[in-house]
């Protein structure tokens, strides 16, 4: 996992609450068994049209976009289904941290396996980066995990919440199944003491 | 000695710690790991990358369902990509060991149909699956819920997850539901109160006398859509409702292991002063057959009531998803959903594809015809539901009404099989989620029961089901 410490670029923003895991990558896409080249169908249904012309107006369709690294967007991002190629998708298309008021339970947790960063900010903050970048969308903000703070253009910091564990994992780029297989003498342990509540030894056919 | 009261979530959560070390998540234990095709061949390369093996694959079972065909199995897999998807998890299952109910199998079926059917769910155990509908397994007692890949892959190395606690919240629900209101819409009736991010960082428990009232499938339909409110997993006391269905499956315990699993079981459902974080009351006398008119299940009303209107809405990112809701839907704030004409019905998935739900929908249609013009798909939720419902003859029901009788799978719930809704086309459908483009780009979702789905069958729109029981 790449390492996430600090990082400073332009917004791309998405004022839209309760934008699903199908609208970040649709299902039609998850026929892959492979991690690479989901970002070419990133909001795949928004982006392009029928045609598979990409739309203008959509907002990462825009000039800049391309260099963007952080994506802001509405309430409960993330929501529906468990698809870890959401991530996927977000961080091939080249974006390393998303801006919201809060996230869906699974996609942060799969988000925060990926390295990808996601920062929860209060109602007046939310509105007042979305303003921003809709008066100039080349506005660029910094975000820097070690002091866990945003830093808007006109100087304001804003410090975001992220538990101890996640952010060392994220800072030194550690992959957290190291973690658990370290755990192995333990999990002996407490297999010892609870013999296995179910087997699927038993298969009939 | 007296000891804290605690919830059901709580004695499954605390007989699960492995470890927790300060400032890091648990090590939780998992009992039963679910896999399919389309979220485990990367945890599988992972795992290959690492010379990794799987821990405990007989504590872990895997199907194929999401992007199967539902025409005849002898009809060859006409999708190539779908085709080289299922290859690789039975290459994978092979090459680890593990239990596969592939695509031959008689018991094949949607993970979280075949999971209860086959008796692996059960009461206090710890269930995960690469699918955020494993909430559905709560309806057992057990704590089950959805994980990306990343954590597919940890279970299959270790059998264990990092996972921070999460808060409880008890769903009380009051009354007795009225005739022609189901499962689904007290679901539905919920989310529509509190948001589809309403539940989001907690582990619902429902309870009260509407939900005790309840069998087995219905209780599976109430905690399989907890997901859809944001809520990490829902939860339902095991009682002997739980165990009536229990007795007798496959992987049930029998004999002296079934009396000491009782006795476990029965020490399980919440103390009487147990704290929640937080409680949520419904009364299931007020509620009504539910149907979504949005892109997101919260957006439900009553079948009977009109589209809200999103200027009525102070927040704005909450009204910019409506309005968009409204224009992908091509309806109008202030009007009537009866009456709107559908082009497809869908009644399956692992929401209501079980043998109840097909009764009900079969009551419905039973010496009717469908609607002309109206394309109903009916797919079984497992090989086993569709061979017990032919028992009974409801495939006889249904294709002598005009409907298709399919072979089981996700099918038109996620649409990765093919069958799917051209772009326009409106579905009333029994599935759990109406995202955009969910059951196929540019299609529009109603989700309802299987009662409502049925009654717009016959009708060609929008129905009251009421209004076609006898
Ligand atoms: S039926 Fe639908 S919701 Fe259920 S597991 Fe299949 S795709 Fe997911």
């Amino acid at each position: 996992m790449q390492p996430f410490t600090r990082i400073t670029s332009r917004v791309v923003a998405l004022p839209i609450d309760n934008i699903d895991t199908d609208q970040i990558i649709p299902a039609r896409f998850l026929k892959t068994i492979s991690k690479e080249g989901l970002g070419q169908h990133l909001f795949a249904d928004w982006r392009y049209n029928p045609d598979g012309s990409p739309k203008p107006d959509f907002p990462i369709n825009q000039p800049g976009a391309r260099e963007a690294r952080i994506l802001l967007v509405g309430d409960n991002f993330g929501c529906g289904s468990s698809r870890e190629h959401a991530p996927w998708a977000l961080i091939d298309f080249g974006f390393r941290a998303i801006i919201s008021t809060s996230f869906a339970d699974i996609f942060r947790n799969n988000a925060l396996k990926n390295g990808l960063l996601p920062v929860v900010v209060d109602i007046d903050t939310h509105r007042q980066l979305f303003e921003m970048a809709e008066a100039d969308p080349s506005t660029v903000l910094t975000i820097d995990l070690a002091e866990q703070s945003l830093i808007l253009p006109n100087g304001k910091q804003v410090y975001f919440p992220i538990d101890t564990f996640n952010k060392k994992c994220l800072l030194e780029g550690i992959d957290q199944l190291g973690y658990l297989l370290k755990q192995e003498p333990l999990i002996q342990a407490y297999e010892a003491l609870h013999p296995a509540r179910v087997s699927t030894r038993i298969m009939e056919e | 000695m007296t000891s804290t009261p605690c919830t059901l979530f709580d004695k499954i959560w605390d007989d699960h710690v492995v470890v927790e070390e300060p400032d890091s998540p648990a090590v939780l234990y998992i009992d039963l790991h679910l896999i399919h095709e389309v979220t485990s061949p990367q945890a599988f390369d992972g795992l290959r990358r690492r010379g990794l093996r799987v821990r405990r694959p007989h504590q872990t079972v895997a199907t194929i369902d999401h992007s199967i065909p539902t025409t005849p199995p002898e009809v060859p897999i006409a999708d190539p990509q779908a085709a080289r998807q299922i290859q690789q998890i039975v290459e994978n299952c092979r090459e680890f060991g593990i239990p596969l109910y592939g695509v031959g199998s008689p018991t094949r079926g949607i993970v979280h149909v075949i999971g209860p059917e086959l008796g692996l769910t059960q009461p206090g155990m710890t269930i995960v699956c690469g699918d955020s509908h494993t909430s559905t397994h709560g309806a057992f007692g057990a704590l089950a819920f959805g994980i990306g890949t990343s954590e597919v892959e940890h279970v299959l190395a270790t059998q264990c997850l990092l996972q921070r606690k999460p808060r409880t919240c008890q769903v009380y629900v009051d009354g007795y539901l009225n005739k022609g209101v189901t499962a689904k819409d007290l679901i539905l009736g919920l989310i529509a109160q509190i948001g589809s991010g309403g539940g989001t960082g907690y582990v619902f428990e429902y309870a009260g006398p509407a939900i005790r009232a309840l069998s087995m499938e219905e209780r599976m339909t109430v905690c399989n859509m907890s997901i859809e409110a944001g809520a990490r997993a829902g939860m339902i006391a095991p009682d002997d409702t739980t165990f009536e269905y229990l007795a007798g499956r496959l992987y049930a315990p029998k004999g002296e292991a079934w009396d000491a699993a009782l006795k476990r079981w029965r020490a399980l459902p919440s103390d009487p002063d147990a704290r929640f974080d937080h409680t949520i009351t419904l009364d299931a006398r007020r509620l009504e057959p539910m149907i979504t008119y949005g892109t997101n299940p919260a957006m439900a009303i009553p079948v009977t009531g009109v589209v809200p209107d999103p200027a009525g809405v102070s927040d704005l990112g909450e009204r910019q998803a409506m309005e968009k809701a409204l224009r992908y839907m091509g309806l109008r704030p202030g009007q009537r959903l009866l009456g709107h004409p559908i082009d497809v019905v869908f009644i399956g998935s692992c929401t209501n594809g079980r043998l109840s739900d097909l009764r009900q929908a079969a009551s419905v249609l039973k010496g009717r015809r469908v609607k002309e013009g109206v394309r109903v798909l009916v797919v079984p939720g497992s090989q086993s539901v569709k061979r017990a419902a032919e028992a009974e003859g409801l495939h006889r029901i249904f294709l002598e009404a005009g409907a298709e009788w399919r072979e089981s799978g996700c099918s038109m719930c996620i649409a990765m099989n093919g069958d799917q809704l051209q772009p326009g086309q409106y579905a009333v459908s029994t599935s759990n989620r109406n995202f955009e483009g969910r059951q196929g780009p540019g299609g529009r979702t109603l989700l309802a029961s299987p009662l409502t789905a049925a009654a717009a069958a016959i009708t060609g729109v929008v129905t009251d089901p009421r209004t076609l029981l006898e």
